[in-house]
């Protein structure tokens, strides 16, 4: 155990491993940084810029940033607050989002993460895109209005189920998630219900069908606590970081 | 010590349920504590029709009529700070669904095309009732906000703590749990 | 020729091979008039893509259209250079006798009619794109004209070939557009020379060579002369060139690439179309003489869509090059050495201009920039080691490979030096080509090009730095006023605030939509300017613009988000009062006109009584 790992998170001291970003260490350390398109099981991708952090002075993506020793780094100051408060209003406002009547409410960590920042209003005028729903699959629903351009179903659907089932087009702020089908129909693909993509979905699009609104108010994931208080959850499981000393 | 001169607060409903309005006699016997600090002005409570001058304005509801411009700019324009109330007030909300579809396609499929209409039923253009907004808005889009609490509807326990933190003279800060969406 | 035949054509002259996707779907739309979701189909089967990929790359790019637009496509080049000469009033005239709306389908799905991200015709605007043929010079007779050949369906080919001359306008020639070397000098000195005298001048670098085995002394006396040159970047970032080649060569890999941006798409900048027109054979040879220092066998010049017309003159001199010997094996007999070249053509997609999205869009993909590190030398085209310089930097390195390091820098100024393509339009009487050695001051420019009673200068285009009269002082140079090369010139005349909100709305739209700041923030900041175009901005709005710039700018993926903002802050600095005159004194005034926000409701109604009315928000209301 090299004593010499360590970077220094708003005043505390965190240890790493040769290999993992700043937050890796930091999620495994037990500090919440806030991200939407990291996740545990999967490379990062450092497009939603919500873990964004200041590196000896210098903005950076935590995700995608290698820890090295000395390294001082700020995340939760007034400023960068103030950033990721205005990253998710952007998210609320480019997409529909209407919490009330969407099954992810209480699962879902666009919205975990406007409560953590404190965010009352989306601030700007909203766009109200025309977004229509994909019905097509027997299992499941897409619910493209609640779409944030993440990319985990894609990278999950390419890398773990091997299928493809996702991906993006367009361009801009016309970006938007396809399927793999000439129909443009999920139910034209081998998408299920099983796949490692139907469960990566950080917001409201892919539903299972017949199962909305299966968690009464107060059980439901994030009930209990804000999604900083979760931060096991997101403790990172890339293979070749566990093990090493 | 005098006592400190009562704060006028005004409250209405645009696109809006009541559900919020509901929500704040939710802090049921707080109620009353909360008027040895406050007395309303126009409301549904009061049934007062117009608003005067008023400390705080409270809307629930989006923006989907004339009507609600008139009433959101009377507002604007007797109350020092304005709150918006609700999910409605905050994002345009249910009635913000429409937002997609084209407003004469609406207006043509509920009075023209619907099956069952009574023969000869058409757009209602009786000049009482206010015309509806292409899109509906929420009110941040047509007047200034100076606080918005969101929640469909926020629960009493949200508007109480809201409220004393506004009275007591701090920002208002809504801690886990009380600051929701849904 | 059925569909499907024409696509197997198509795929069986690039090998099937997925990396070449873009070529493939320009080929198979060339050939088909669009890209049909069938068609898209039958490609991925093809390369054994999957199809959801294939959809993706082909909805990234502006020139791909996977649905039909007309067999006619029109797209007017909307730089403000091209609005300046009247672009607009042109299109809506066009538009009208073709009885159709901007953006739209003729009824008969003949024609469409658009806008497009300036074409690099700025000197010789109003310019538009038919069917990605550039054609300058636009007027209502010839708008008459086109319009009749449309109607009657007379193909492309058979249009007035003066429509399709593209001039190059060389006002003022420096060493690059004055010369005169033979094809294959600069790489005949590169390998002669590291004799010993050679050798001995470069003793500073001793340790580099050490790692170089003895047949790379030429490469490494060549390299040194780079580093000596002191040439840097002419893409916009002006990183040393030396530096970057040699990480390159001493980046681990199988194999390495070297890869000519011209992109040219920054708004402004054409000079690079002029370097492949006139000196196609300098940036080829600078291309090669960097495989032979870092040790590539293959080379890509990576050619924006606008200039598709410059595919086949560009392909005849690879080919007389190879013919020369100066390409392929054995490269002028020097054995081990192979390299060769191909143009791959972009697709109209600005942000392909910045190096790592370049990559991917040579391997197929869409064009978004990669997370860096690691950088293009290290990790570039499938994955190997890879050189991406501009076309002028190449032509430049050419000329210091032939001529000496210590030759170039008696050219320019001590941290500048050499010479410097600047591509001038806007407001003067000689827009064109004028190459200067760095220094060169805005004032002379200006007077030489003709420019009189300028306002303003916007250097280096939209992400550029817009310069006011009390700077006309400065020099062109990395230290002071740095420029990819792009330098429009506005005159007294001119609305400011226009400038800057064509800007904004290239940013909007060039935004590749990756990160979250730059994909909603373009759009945030394109609605405001729009709100305060239309005179409902408040200061309210500005202070926005500020918000919104402290974002992009520290978090954004890349260079196209953090310097979205640039035409707002410098003109808010120096233009104010083009901002002033339209804000209202509310604090707060919306976005939208409520007024006319009843317009649907009245129609349906057949309402237009006062109630069925909103007043604007009274000024001092508030």
């Amino acid at each position: 155990m090299s004593e010499t790992n360590t970077f220094i998170l708003d005043d505390q001291e965190i240890p790493f491993t040769p290999g993992q970003s700043v937050m890796q260490a930091a999620l495994s350390a037990g500090v919440f940084i806030p991200h939407l398109c990291y996740h545990p099981e999967f490379r990062p991708h450092g497009s939603c810029k919500l873990c964004t952090v200041k590196i000896n002075g210098r903005p950076a993506t935590s995700c995608t940033t290698p820890a090295a020793h000395g390294m001082e780094v700020e995340s939760n100051t007034p400023e960068i607050l103030d950033k990721r408060r205005t990253l998710v209003q952007m998210l609320l406002v480019e997409g529909n989002h209407f919490c009330p009547s969407c099954e992810k409410s209480g699962f879902c960590k666009l919205q975990a993460l406007g409560y953590e920042l404190g965010v009352m209003t989306p601030r700007f005028n909203l766009l109200y895109p025309t977004r229509p729903v994909d019905a097509s699959h027997p299992d499941v629903l897409l619910d493209f209005n609640r779409c944030i351009l993440c990319e985990l179903c894609i990278r999950a659907s390419t890398e773990v189920d091997g299928k493809f089932v996702f991906a993006l087009s367009g361009r801009g702020i016309k970006k938007h998630l396809v399927v793999n089908a000439e129909s443009g129909r999920l139910a034209d693909t081998n998408f299920s219900l099983a796949d490692k993509a139907a469960q990566v979905c950080p917001v409201g699009v892919i539903l299972p069908k017949r199962k909305g609104f299966a968690v009464p108010y107060g059980e439901r994931h994030f009930d209990d606590a804000p999604i900083s208080a979760h931060v096991d959850e997101f403790k990172p499981v890339m293979p070749g970081q566990e093990g090493r000393s | 010590m005098n006592a400190p001169r009562k704060l006028k607060v005004a409250t209405t409903s645009l696109a809006g349920c009541f559900g919020c309005h509901m929500s704040l006699l939710d802090i049921d016997e707080r109620l009353l504590e909360l008027l040895e600090f406050i007395e309303f002005d126009r409301s549904p409570l009061t049934d007062i029709k117009h608003c005067g001058p008023c400390d705080i304005g409270i809307i629930e509801g989006g923006v989907c009529n004339a009507e609600n411009v008139h009433v959101l700019r009377e507002f604007r324009a007797n109350c020092k700070i304005l709150i918006a109330l609700g999910a409605c007030a905050v994002n345009g909300g249910l009635p913000a669904q429409r937002n997609h579809l084209d407003l004469r396609d609406i207006l043509a499929a509920v009075y023209v095309t619907e099956e069952g209409l009574v023969p000869g039923t058409q757009i209602p253009n009786d000049l009482e009732l206010p015309l509806p907004l292409n899109h509906v808005h929420p009110i941040h889009e047509v007047v200034n906000i100076d606080y918005f609490l969101p929640g469909c509807p926020p629960s009493g326990d949200a508007i109480w703590k809201f409220l004393t933190d506004l009275l007591a003279g701090h920002t208002p800060r809504l801690g886990h749990g009380l600051i929701r969406y849904d | 020729m059925k569909n499907s035949d024409a696509i197997g054509v198509v795929l069986k002259r690039h090998g099937n091979d997925g990396t070449r996707l873009m070529q493939i779907l320009r080929e198979t739309q060339e050939a088909l008039g669009w890209l049909a979701p069938a068609t898209l189909t039958v490609i991925a089967a093809g390369i054994n893509w999957p199809r959801s990929r294939v959809e993706s790359t082909a909805g990234f790019y502006s020139f791909f259209h996977t649905e039909p637009l007309g067999r006619y496509r029109v797209l007017w080049s909307d730089n403000i250079t091209d609005r300046m000469l009247g672009n607009m009033d042109l299109m809506q005239a066009m538009c009208e006798k073709l009885w159709l709306e901007p953006g739209r389908v003729s009824a008969d799905g003949l024609v469409s009619v658009d806008t497009t991200s300036c074409t690099g015709m700025c000197d010789q605007g109003p310019a538009i794109l038919v069917n990605y043929r550039a054609i300058t010079h636009m007027t209502m007779e010839r708008i008459n004209q086109m319009v009749e050949l449309i109607h009657v369906q007379t193909p492309l080919a058979e249009w007035p070939a003066e429509w399709f001359k593209i001039e190059d306008n060389i006002r003022r020639a420096d060493i690059l557009l004055t010369n005169t070397m033979a094809p294959g000098e600069a790489l005949r000195i590169s390998f002669a020379r590291g004799t010993a005298t050679e050798v001995e001048t470069s003793f500073s670098e001793r340790s580099w060579h050490e790692s170089m085995q003895a047949s790379d002394i030429g490469a490494s006396a060549t390299l040194d002369e780079i580093k000596k040159s002191a040439l840097r970047g002419r893409g916009g970032a002006g990183f040393t060139t030396g530096l970057k080649w040699e990480a390159c060569h001493n980046a681990p890999g199988r194999t390495r690439y070297v890869v000519c941006n011209a992109d040219e798409g920054e708004p402004g900048t054409f000079k690079d179309r002029v370097l492949l027109t006139r000196q196609p054979d300098l940036v080829l040879e600078g291309m090669t003489v960097a495989a032979f220092i870092i040790g590539a066998s293959k080379g890509f010049v990576y050619l924006r869509g606008e200039y598709r017309y410059l595919l086949e003159p560009l392909n005849a001199v690879l080919a007389k090059r190879r013919k020369l010997g100066l390409l392929g094996e054995n490269i002028l007999g020097r054995e081990g050495f192979n390299f060769d070249i191909e143009v791959h053509l972009g697709a109209g997609a600005y942000v392909c201009g910045e190096e790592s999205a370049l990559i991917e869009s040579l391997e197929g993909k869409r064009g978004v920039p990669r997370n860096r590190p690691p950088y293009p030398v290290t990790n570039g085209f499938l994955n190997q080691p890879t050189v991406v310089n501009n076309v002028e930097t190449f032509a430049s390195a050419a000329l210091i490979a032939a001529k000496g390091g210590d030759w170039y820098r008696s050219f320019g100024s001590a941290r500048s030096t050499g010479t410097k393509i600047l591509s001038v339009s806007g407001d003067c009487e000689r827009p064109g080509i004028y190459e200067y050695p760095f220094g060169v001051t805005v004032r002379q420019v200006l007077e030489e090009c003709g420019a009189h009673d300028t306002q303003a200068v916007q250097v280096s285009g939209p992400s550029g730095i817009c310069l006011n009269r009390d700077e006309f002082d400065r020099r062109i140079a990395f230290g002071d006023v740095p420029t990819a090369g792009a330098f429009m010139i506005f005159g007294q005349q001119r609305d400011i605030f226009e400038v800057v909100r064509n800007f904004v709305h290239f940013f909007a739209h060039e935004s590749c939509g990756f990160c979250t700041p730059c994909r909603v923030g373009t759009t945030l900041l394109k609605n405001l300017v729009d709100k305060i175009a239309d005179g409902n901005g408040t200061r309210t709005d500005i202070d926005e613009i500020f918000h919104l710039n402290r974002l992009l700018q520290t978090t954004a993926h890349c260079g196209l988000g953090h310097t979205a903002c640039n035409p707002l802050l410098y003109t808010l600095e120096k233009f104010r009062p083009a901002y002033e005159r339209r804000l209202k004194l509310l604090k707060f005034v919306p976005a939208f006109d409520l007024d006319a926000a009843l317009s649907q409701a009245r129609q349906m109604t057949g309402r237009d009584d006062a109630g069925a009315h909103l007043e604007p928000q009274s000024e001092v209301a508030q």
